[in-house]
């Protein structure tokens, strides 16, 4: 017999990402809640370092933003997923800004590859004007 | 503006930090490291990072930054400290943290930067990660 579970939100919380300090609060919630469900502690570095990228890049490159983290469970399965929107100028070129070291701030490039890299599932959704929202997941 | 503490013993400055770093107090730490590097002819700088929960691209750039400024003004900077779970991170993320020597704990890095001081440079230990 096989039954398809279905994915369910067990828990939901939005955060601002206006300033520096929204960027701190941010690592700092994510962090709270991986604990709480019982990530393991590599688990909850990679995600709550791959959160501190993308916050950085929704307010660094879209002017600030919000996040929006989700707990989510299919069948026996925890996952956490985040999702990170800006209304900034966007990006024309996805691909060019997934490569490693592709950088217009002066940075090391590494925010969007590496995220990409901490998480199990990525996904990006742009274009000039309309602002960025990326989707990362990780299962425990 | 909050600063975190740096410490003098004899010619090297310690820093330990215990707080979370946001972009402008790493930035803030670096402008000050390198004040007092000049100031007081440091010739080392122990950087404990054992309290950082995560070192993202910014805070692991600005420790390079750190480490390349104070080469130019002739101190030799170590990191230790690093959690493991921090170092897997790091390096999956991308940043390998070329040109930062690195020690396990406060021991090893200020052994290492007495030993720089002196002329010594560390080669023949185990003890020490580029």
């Amino acid at each position: 017999m096989e039954t398809v579970s279905e994915q369910i939100i067990t828990r939901s919380e939005i955060l601002p990402i206006r300033t520096q300090i929204d960027l701190v609060h941010v690592r700092q919630r994510v962090r709270t809640w991986l604990s709480e469900e019982r990530f393991t502690l590599i688990d909850q570095t990679k995600i709550v370092t791959a959160a501190s990228e993308l916050a950085r890049n929704a307010l660094e490159h879209g002017g600030g933003g919000q996040m929006e983290m989700s707990l989510l469970a299919v069948g026996a399965r925890k996952g956490i997923r985040l999702k990170f929107s800006d209304q900034g100028p966007g990006i024309a070129d996805i691909a060019m800004a997934l490569k490693d070291g592709y950088t217009t701030a002066g940075g090391m490039g590494l925010g969007l590859s590496g995220s990409k890299r901490l998480m199990s599932e990525f996904d990006i959704q742009s274009s000039p004007g309309a602002g960025t929202v990326v989707t990362v997941t990780r299962w425990k | 503006m909050e600063r975190i503490p740096i410490l003098r013993i004899g010619s090297l400055l310690l820093v330990t930090i215990q707080v979370d770093l946001y972009d402008d107090l790493a930035l803030q730490l670096q402008d000050d490291l390198s004040t007092r590097i000049a100031d007081l002819g440091a010739t080392g700088v122990l950087i404990d990072i054992s309290a950082l929960e995560i070192v993202d691209s910014f805070i692991g750039r600005t420790l390079a930054n750190i480490a390349a400024i104070a080469r130019v003004l002739d101190a030799e900077t170590v990191v230790v400290g690093m959690q493991p779970a921090v170092a897997i991170t790091l390096v999956e993320l991308g940043m390998s943290l070329p040109g930062i020597r690195t020690a396990l704990n406060v021991d090893l890095g200020m052994e290492y930067l007495r030993q720089a001081a002196t002329g010594g440079d560390g080669v023949g230990t185990d003890h020490y990660a580029e």
